[in-house]
């Protein structure tokens, strides 16, 4: 027997339950040396806005213990360059497709999520990255508020309708079950979970940040017990909304704590950076998984960290 | 572009400063072109993460040791560390060949080659083809003292006229490359320049292939965590052509070093940011290939 892999994001039924992560693959373009991707549960693209951004200045990213920062600046070539070029290209190779919006205001995501709605039939979700500054809150991120995690959520759910919507939540925050809740009552399918972890770095020869941005998102492999925790803490609370756990995900193993958490569906980040086959082998690795602890389906997994006994 | 297991040919030094590693990596050693690059993962050590790239010295592709690529490095953190501990038989993970390399003359031409320090390392390897395509090929190697010229010898081989620079006056001229260039270019009768080495000399190879009108291709050394293309993090600032009545620092695109890169026409390049006064008449995007490094690693 060979392991049924399916999971269910709500309504929305994935093939496996292996993700490659927003940010850390494209649009699939420079993957496809590497990976099959129709082999993927989805691609998660990298996040568009609604006019091309041009990112930050470098240096970008430095390595830290188990890790590494980042401060990019969501550099892409917005939505309509993703509907006209890369979202034709990624339907006819079968993948399945979810957009990552970005936005500075919550007008900004709204016409995104509108030219998704009229230009982008195929694809499967949105995630909805609101780890950005809001430009109409001294550039706190929305992620950070309740009040601007519901008023984005609010607003792409109106535009996109029947699309599942998923908001990529910041584990930078006292309580993220306010934030997930909000998301939910604002119409949220179901929720990413985590963005990359509030860092800096200083060089001490030249006293300056290692980062242009002076801080950074922090990832790889050092999170993933924050992850963990988080994927944890909005299951228990939410327990019938799906999530997508990310941060840190590297390997089968890994992917396995996040769906004992709670996930229903994983997302493979920084790993794809360093093997960009990572997502095929941590998808082997849950079958194997799944055939030598006897589990039929990865539903039976999703949340069954037992907590006593 | 494949992910590969060579197996460890040789380990040596070049001087005090530099290791070499010789790898059994056919279908990379017989792909790859003068500026691309290798990513190497760097031991199971998950504590540093990221591959490492590194350009590529020399390859073989007759004889005994054909199908062999050799990388010459100096140690800068855990990872080259790891590296330099290698000796015959081990086995390392890479991916290659990655980036765009230089392009080489399509009719027969004076080349001037130009390496700073450990930046000479794609120079032996972009001088061993152009040579073999015929072309006439000048060198000026630069470094802080003598014994982090890489290799001069060798160089003094390839090269019809070796010129050698030293900030201390260890070897060589003392002085940096920049000071000897317009005179070798006009003595050389020079039609292009091809550098690797850190950002302030090709910043300044630039400005003087711009003056002296002969084209110019750098290649630079980024931190980079990905390689191929999708983590945005190696980016060089250039100049791209400027719509009508847009300020001159909006006319700015990061290209990515690892897949548009590492080589990019030098005059295209912002080296100080967007007040850069090199960007007159640019024409074509900029070629490009590859000469990458190890990241100035956490820590040490």
């Amino acid at each position: 027997m060979s392991a049924n892999l399916t999971t269910t994001l709500g309504a929305l039924e994935l093939s496996n339950p292996v993700l490659v992560a927003s940010g850390t693959f494209g649009a699939g373009r420079e993957g496809t040396a590497f990976v099959d991707l129709s082999k993927l549960g989805g691609i998660i693209v990298k996040s568009m806005t609604l006019v091309p951004w041009k990112g930050k200045p470098t240096p970008r990213m430095c390595e830290t213990p188990s890790g590494m920062l980042n401060a990019i600046g969501i550099q892409n070539k917005g939505v309509d360059h993703f509907i006209a070029e890369d979202l034709p290209w990624l339907l006819k190779r079968r993948a399945t497709v979810f957009a990552s919006i970005a936005g500075n205001t919550v007008d900004e995501f709204v016409k995104v999520a509108d030219k998704l709605r009229t230009g982008g039939r195929g694809i499967a979700a949105v995630e909805v990255n609101i780890s950005c500054p809001n430009l109409e809150d001294r550039n706190n991120m929305f992620a950070h508020s309740v009040e601007a995690t519901g008023a984005v959520v609010r607003g792409v759910k109106a535009a996109l309708k029947r699309v599942p919507v998923f908001p990529k939540l910041s584990p930078n925050v006292t309580s993220l079950t306010d934030i997930a809740g909000a998301a939910i009552d604002a119409g949220a399918d179901g929720l990413s979970l985590i963005n990359t972890v509030f860092g800096m770095a200083i060089d001490v020869e030249t006293r300056r940040p290692k980062l242009a941005g002076t801080t950074g998102g922090l990832s790889g492999p050092a999170i993933r017990p924050i992850a963990v925790r988080a994927i944890h803490d909005v299951h228990r609370e939410f327990p019938h909304v799906p999530l997508i756990g990310q941060g840190g995900i590297s390997t089968a193993a890994d992917a396995l704590e996040s769906i004992l958490a709670g996930a229903s569906a994983v997302a493979v980040g920084t790993a794809n950076f360093i093997d960009p086959r990572a997502s095929m082998e941590v998808t082997s690795g849950i079958a194997a998984y799944m055939e030598r602890h006897g589990v039929e389906s990865v539903g039976e997994l999703v949340g069954g960290v037992k907590l006593e006994g | 572009m494949i992910v590969s297991h060579g197996e460890v040919l040789t380990h040596k030094k070049y001087g005090e400063a530099y290791h070499s590693l010789t790898i059994v990596a056919p279908e990379i050693g017989e792909s790859i072109k003068p500026g691309q690059f290798v990513n190497i993962k760097c031991g199971k050590d998950r504590s540093y993460i990221l591959r490492r790239p590194f350009s590529v010295y020399r390859v073989h592709k007759r004889g005994g040791w054909a199908s062999t690529l050799e990388i010459v490095f100096d140690i800068r953190g855990p990872g080259s560390e790891y590296l330099s501990q290698l000796r015959s038989h081990a086995i390392v993970d890479l991916i290659g060949p990655l980036g765009r390399g230089f392009q080489l003359p399509k009719r027969r031409a004076h080349c001037l080659l130009i390496g700073g320090g450990i930046g000479a390392t794609p120079i032996f390897f972009l001088a061993d083809e152009l040579r073999n395509e015929g072309h006439r090929v000048d060198v000026i190697l630069g470094a802080r003292n003598a014994g982090l010229l890489l290799n001069p010898i060798e160089m003094r081989r390839l090269a019809s006229v070796s010129l050698t620079t030293t900030d201390d006056g260890s070897a060589g001229d003392k002085g940096i490359v920049t000071d000897v260039l317009a005179e070798t270019i006009e003595r050389c009768g020079t039609e292009i320049i091809y550098a690797c080495g850190p950002h302030p000399m090709l910043a300044a190879v630039s400005r003087i292939a711009v003056e002296k009108k002969v084209p110019v291709q750098v290649a630079v050394e980024e931190l980079m965590a990905c390689g191929y293309g999708v983590c945005m993090t190696c980016v060089m600032p250039m100049r791209r052509k400027r719509k009508r009545d847009e300020p001159p620092e909006d006319a700015v695109v990061y290209a990515r070093s690892c897949t548009e890169g590492p080589v990019f026409n030098g005059a295209h390049v912002i080296w100080n940011g967007a007040t850069d006064p090199v960007d007159e008449e640019r024409s074509e995007p900029a070629p490009a290939a590859a000469g990458a490094r190890e990241h100035a690693p956490p820590g040490n």
